[in-house]
């Protein structure tokens, strides 16, 4: 309180000066004030000095107060169940750094388990309790894939802070305006002024929230500023028209296919393509048909591709990039693009009125297949088409759905988002159960959490497998963790039986069977865990 | 009493640990997985068995009804006190998810327990009979006694001519001088047996590199450590009260003689502060009927924790006895008649005014205090420039937090807390600002530690 208050009266407080003034200078060179006879200087001084201390401080008050900040806005959310309210805690306080390191043990990874926990308190809509705010926005910091989740369950109280606080000023960023209210979506006038006046990331958000209720709305604010806008800027705006994308887009992204900048009408080029009822899904239709047809001739009917020989101006306008990369033939570049771009329901009218597995399953002529194959599979996934999606998937047992084939494991992991969950989850759960583990990680990562009966058994089953193989568990860490974030936890019962420390068999690798009950009694830590964070919230 | 009534929460729990460490290793052992007959029973002991990486799993009590916070043993081979299964059992427990039944201690449990209460009551019947029978030769210690105040006495003097001499060249010399001078001061007072002489004295080592306006600080604490000096070479003249504060801050051992007050005691703060040879616990109490503030202190070497652990929001029925010294708040803990249960009730706050002014009516008693404890009632945290002030959220007064409660976590949680609206917060104030330690919200809501 030194700092902020006056002592009682100020005329000591001159004495005080004076004192320390003479002891700073000694005394020696300087006689201090008053001076009782009979004691030296120096003794005198402190004497003085030790009354004036005692009565500084005894005589401190409070100070005044500074502006007072605005309050945070109330949080009308529940508040959190308290069991609830310890387990954040707990899972706060695990964070990296905190002591331990290396091997894991059979202790569950409390930190990966953070995102379910926020995700389940946000689908259940309770409000964070306050005094953990710091924790949560620290570790939200740390880890930018948090942050949408964790800033979401933080809520309003979390902005206020970030106001306070530049360590998490990231919070302000995440939030439209800085933390400034979103225009209401009645007010045109307040829309209008934020969009022609707002920063880049305000402009995005506001159009973003637009396009979210009102597609043609958004579309239309964008055309007032089009033309004004730098290339950079109409790139973003045209990407976010991505979501509700429909066909009354057509004439706005016709237009930009004229655009200047020719990142923007590529992208123009693709949302076009996406739509099978628009004029360029057509145009491209009428070139790649041209390209390919089924030939009798032979003993069975066979696909023959003929490439184009040129990419002419018309075909550069529709989006088709005529440079092709290194490595690649400029023709087979252009019909993939061409391929990629066209509804695949032309296919079908071209091919003999053949269904898209009777398709697939046509032989190809001089090498195209791979060519072919890939482009449908872009073409599938971007027109969102699950029938050509099953069909150029296959059945998940079939030998070359383990191998190297015409599609690879990542085109397969997008293929597999075009079906629904349940289906998604029965293929992937086939292909484990045919080929293992080893190429299964990037599949499992698109399957739906927590995985169905079927697909967390195929995985169990394939853990066991492995370990009988006598292969060490860290070989499947990847699988585990994900095992662990996203088996149903009402499986913990059933791996049970894995739990013990099996006998060491001669072919196995030394010391393996100690590792694997490890990893399986840590999965079933962090199965059993996961049920008690979900009974915590009511879930 | 029964023990589903007083489960601790897991911050609770979480306080007991001696270090960051532990804390996560505790965290992680607080689910179901690894325990398997994990009980509690009525008398307060908790049990379990933890399968660890060996093939016999260990065996965990934890008595939590003793007076001296928790009693721990464990068949692992950590040194950590309390070990992480003990601290996971705890948490197991405090879950109240069913994991731990109430039911009878198993035999190896029930062993410890009773060794503990036998060993307990046979101190305490030592206790009685020493007590009665007098200590030792009182000739002898009265002997010994006058020997250590002569060199107390010799010691002071010096000081005194070390302190006349420094003010004579003037404090200036002293930024060169650096620790080194000192560093042999404090040594002499140790020599002395005046350890809280020596103490005072290196921290003047330090004031010369504090920053800005040190010579202020510096003026202020030789002039202090001279009143102190003055005091003991005066002590005869000193009415009792003031007598014993000088005997303690010079360091000499008093024992917690006053009357022992029976209350309700709240658990407010537990905070350590760790120097190279030790480590201070303090744990601040408030007597819910009388009203009384008590300051329990337990330490430990260099680097463990202090075993009395008492966690925050708890209540102790139990007896409290103050050490001599007028106003003095330093006490001891006397017999305790239940386990610690949670609580609902919060000490009651003063203005920031009234709270500046207890400080000062404290240094009429003890004019080296720094900070005395207080509740502030209806306070909003307020940025001010680089720093934090505690303002009145009805009248336009405001304590500014100390240097060091500025650059704590705690004080984010706190200003969370507040969310700009009014809270009440337990904490220090003194000469150097406000320190908050706890913090409750205006509505329903748990204590909220914040050291």
């Amino acid at each position: 309180m030194n700092r902020t208050s006056t002592p009682v009266d100020a005329p000591a407080s001159g004495a005080w000066e004076e004192l320390v003034t003479a002891a700073l200078l000694g005394t020696e060179r300087r006689t201090p004030p008053g001076g009782a006879p009979g004691r030296e200087a120096p003794v005198a001084l402190l004497d003085a000095a030790a009354e004036e201390t005692v009565r500084r401080r005894a005589g401190l008050r409070a100070a005044r107060a500074a502006g007072r900040p605005e309050p945070a806005a109330e949080d009308p959310r529940p508040v959190l169940p308290p069991a609830a309210a310890r387990r954040l805690a707990l899972l706060l306080a695990d964070r990296p750094g905190t002591g331990g390191g290396g091997r894991r043990g059979t202790a569950p990874d409390l930190m990966e388990l953070l995102p379910q926990w926020l995700a389940a308190a946000n689908a259940r809509g309770f409000a964070a309790p306050p005094q953990a705010l710091p924790a949560l926005l620290d570790a939200a910091r740390g880890r930018t894939d948090l942050r949408p989740a964790a800033l979401a369950f933080a809520g309003p109280r979390a902005v206020w802070l970030a106001r306070l606080n530049p360590d998490w000023r990231f919070a302000l960023r995440a939030t439209p305006g800085g933390g400034a209210a979103m225009p209401h979506p009645e007010d045109t006038e307040q829309t209008r002024c934020l969009w022609e006046e707002g920063l880049f990331a305000e402009r995005v958000a506001l159009l973003s929230a637009i396009r979210a209720r009102e597609p043609a709305a958004a579309r239309e604010l964008l055309t007032t500023t089009w033309s004004a806008e730098r290339a950079e800027d109409r790139l973003m705006f045209l990407d976010s028209l991505r979501m509700g994308l429909g066909p009354e887009d057509e004439p706005f992204l016709e237009q930009a296919l004229a655009d200047r900048s020719r990142n923007v009408r590529a992208t123009a080029a693709e949302l076009l393509s996406a739509l099978p009822g628009s004029a360029l899904a057509a145009r491209m239709a009428v070139r790649a048909a041209a390209c390919v047809a089924v030939d009798h001739t032979g003993d069975s009917p066979m696909i023959t591709v003929e490439a184009p020989h040129e990419c002419d101006a018309s075909m550069e306008r529709d989006g088709v990039v005529a440079k092709a990369p290194a490595g690649r033939g400029e023709r087979s570049w252009w019909f993939g693009q061409l391929v990629e771009a066209t509804p695949l329901g032309t296919w079908s009218v071209r091919l003999g009125g053949r269904t898209p597995r009777q398709i697939v399953a046509l032989p190809v002529t001089d090498d195209w297949q791979s060519e072919l194959h890939a482009a449908w599979c872009r073409a599938a996934v971007r027109q969102r088409d699950p029938e050509w999606a099953r069909a150029l998937l296959g059945t998940p047992s079939a030998p070359e759905a383990g191998g190297p084939g015409a599609v690879s494991l990542a085109e397969r992991a997008k293929l597999l988002g075009t079906l629904s969950a349940v289906e998604r989850a029965d293929w992937v759960a086939g292909f484990i159960a045919a080929h293992g583990l080893s190429e299964a990680f990037q599949l499992l990562g698109v399957c739906a959490v927590p995985w169905s009966a079927p697909l967390g058994r195929a995985v169990v089953d394939a853990l066991n497998i492995a370990r009988d193989a006598g292969s060490y568990p860290w070989s499947f860490s990847g699988v585990m963790g994900l095992a662990e974030r996203c088996l149903d936890p009402s499986e913990a019962s059933r791996l049970d039986g894995l739990l013990a420390i099996p006998d060491e068999t001669e072919d196995a690798s030394p010391g393996a069977g100690g590792y694997w009950a490890e990893a399986f009694q840590r999965l079933v830590r962090t199965l059993r865990l996961r049920a008690a964070m979900a009974e915590e919230l009511g879930a | 009493m029964t023990q589903q009534g007083v489960r601790w929460s897991a911050e609770q729990v979480l306080a007991l640990a001696p270090d960051a460490a532990s804390r996560k290793a505790g965290s992680k052992l607080g689910a179901a997985g690894p325990w398997s007959e994990a009980g509690s029973s009525d008398e307060g002991t908790v049990w379990g068995q933890c399968k660890g990486s060996g093939s016999k799993p260990y065996r965990t009590v934890v008595d939590i009804a003793d007076a001296a916070g928790p009693a721990y043993r464990c068949s692992c081979p950590s040194r950590k006190f309390p070990c992480k299964h003990a601290l996971g059992l705890l948490l197991l427990w405090a879950g109240g998810d069913g994991a731990v039944s109430a039911g009878q201690a198993p035999d190896w449990a029930e062993q410890w327990i009773e060794g503990r209460r036998q060993r307990a009551e046979q101190k305490r019947t030592a206790g009685a009979s020493a007590s009665s029978s007098g200590s030792g030769d009182p000739e002898a210690a009265r002997r010994r006694a006058e020997r250590r105040a002569e060199r107390i006495t010799a010691g002071a003097t010096e000081l005194e001519q070390r302190l006349a001499d420094l003010l004579r060249g003037g404090l200036a010399s002293a930024e060169q001088s650096g620790y080194g001078l000192w560093e042999e001061t404090a040594a002499r007072m140790v020599d002395a047996q005046a350890p809280g002489l020596a103490a005072r004295v290196r921290e003047l080592g330090a004031i010369p590199s504090s920053g800005p306006g040190w010579p202020v600080r510096l003026l202020e604490e030789c002039a202090l450590l001279h009143l102190l000096d003055q005091g003991w070479l005066h002590r005869d003249a000193l009415p009792d009260g003031l007598a014993a504060r000088v005997r303690s801050r010079i360091g000499l051992p008093g024992t917690a003689d006053g009357p022992p007050l029976r209350d309700r005691w709240l658990v407010l703060a537990q905070y350590d502060t760790a120097d190279a040879r030790l480590t201070t616990r303090r744990i601040w109490l408030h007597g819910t009927d009388s009203d009384r503030t008590a300051l329990l202190l337990s330490y430990g070497a260099a680097g463990r924790a202090p075993e009395l652990a008492l966690p925050v929001g708890l209540t102790l029925d139990a007896e409290v006895s103050a050490y001599p010294g007028a106003g003095q708040l330093r006490a001891a803990l006397g017999e305790q008649f239940a386990p610690p249960a949670p609580s609902v009730t919060r000490p009651p706050g003063v203005t920031a005014a009234r709270a500046a002014a207890r400080y000062g009516e404290a240094l009429r008693d003890d004019p080296w205090l720094d900070s005395v404890p207080v509740t502030l009632d209806r306070v909003i945290p307020i940025p001010d420039g680089d720093s934090w002030q505690l303002a009145d959220a009805d009248a336009d007064a405001a304590l500014p937090l100390t240097p060091t409660a500025r650059t704590r976590t705690g004080l984010w949680r706190l200003v969370a807390l507040s969310g700009g609206a009014p809270v009440k917060v337990f904490g220090e104030c003194g000469h150097r600002g406000f320190t908050p330690l706890t913090a409750w919200p205006e509505g329903a809501g748990e204590a909220v530690q914040l050291c």
